[in-house]
């Protein structure tokens, strides 16, 4: 689509803004609606992971009171007190959906895992499987951490494309047409004055000519009267000029 | 687009967690805790002594620290301030409700579920219908 003219700087005619803002809606709608289906697929996949996260929080859970059995529950304070730096952390992106910059969380392992589990004087294998398992449950609250963050995103966006659509249907569109109609309008009253005048003043026109041909056969009658009944040709025209001009006054 | 919604990339942040001692135990295992020079942590156990105004601060710090990306919270002490987490709106640092030991899952309290009920019909998972 052209959308600029030759001659820069002008201003854009009513009509090309009414094409834009078409043009706008309908593109906004189509993103709308994309981020929608994104928005739904988002939430169907956040239900089930919510639901599996249940289960396998069950089971790392399990995990540990095996551990803690196993080990005499002295677990927690070898725990504690091997807490430093943190060995899983997540890193997050963006990623671009449709338009919206959605972020995605990875998680990553840093270094070493404390490994120093000298105070447990057995169940070395329970605390390892449970470790696993709790390894296991961060990956998938991870992955629900994302989708979550996502759906927030998608949500705000939605609402702010959906205003914008609501915006220029109800709002900016209504007025481009009412100023388009209304200058339409104004246009053609202008044009019907304009013709009005043009017929009223062909009408006097018309009247004029009329009145100056029917004079002038007056006249023809009046000299030949005259030079028949012998008044000078001077008075006759006198006669009719005089009469001539106050009809004139009488008209207009 | 607007740019209110940057989320910045971060290249290294925490997983923080408000819960009960099994499972802040169990993460810890795993290698998710952090503590620093000035010997602030990245989690807090929740205990039958744990004052609500304890964790509503607990939280307020983490929703607010940089390195914090992603905070586990129990859900049964997630209803302890509900109304901190109901409002709270940012998309990052992303609050997960897990279950705990005693109390099972319950998706009718989930914060985040429970903004989107109207978008389910009768046989919802937000309803709580299992």
């Amino acid at each position: 689509m052209h959308l600029f003219n030759n001659h820069g700087n002008s201003f854009p005619s009513l009509l090309f803004l009414l094409k834009i803002a078409t043009r706008g809606h309908a593109l906004l709608k189509k993103k709308s609606d994309a981020l929608t289906v994104q928005f739904r697929q988002i939430l169907k996949k956040i239900v089930s992971s919510k639901e599996s996260m249940g289960e396998i929080m069950k089971t790392s859970s399990f995990s540990l009171t095996e551990a803690k059995y196993v080990a005499g529950g002295n677990i927690k304070h070898v725990v504690l007190e091997n807490v430093h730096t943190a060995s899983l952390k997540v890193r997050s992106r963006q990623e671009n959906v449709a338009g919206v910059k959605l972020p995605k969380f990875e998680y990553f392992t840093e270094g070493e895992t404390k490994n120093d589990l000298t105070g447990l004087a057995r169940g070395g294998q329970q605390v390892q499987q449970c470790r696993v398992a709790y390894v296991k449950a961060i990956e998938v609250l991870v992955e629900l951490a994302s989708l979550q963050t996502s759906f927030l995103t998608l949500d705000e966006a939605i609402k702010t494309t959906n205003r914008r659509v609501n915006a220029l249907e109800n709002v900016v569109k209504p007025r481009l047409e009412n100023t388009i109609s209304y200058i339409k309008g104004e246009l053609d009253e202008l044009e019907r004055e304009d013709f009005f005048r043009l017929k009223k003043i062909q009408g006097y026109k018309k009247r004029e000519i009329e009145k100056q041909l029917a004079s002038a056969k007056e006249f023809e009658f009046a000299e030949k009267d005259s030079s028949q009944k012998g008044i000078s040709r001077n008075s006759a025209h006198n006669l009719l000029s005089a009469g001539r001009e106050k009809d004139e006054d009488i008209i207009f | 687009m607007a740019n209110r919604n940057q989320i910045p990339t971060n290249n290294s942040a925490l997983i923080a967690m408000i819960a009960d001692e099994d499972t802040v135990v169990g993460f810890l295992l795993a290698g998710v805790g952090n503590v620093d020079l000035r010997r602030k942590t990245n989690y807090l156990i929740v205990d039958s002594k744990t004052t609500a105004k304890q964790v509503e601060d607990a939280f307020k710090e983490f929703t607010t620290r940089e390195d914090i990306a992603v905070i586990l919270i129990s859900q049964y002490v997630a209803n302890m301030i509900r109304f901190l987490v109901d409002s709270y709106s940012k998309p990052v640092p992303a609050i997960l409700e897990i279950p705990s030991k005693d109390h099972p899952y319950d998706p009718a309290h989930d914060s985040i579920l429970s903004r989107v009920k109207y978008l389910f019909s009768a046989e919802s998972v937000a309803s709580g219908k299992r």
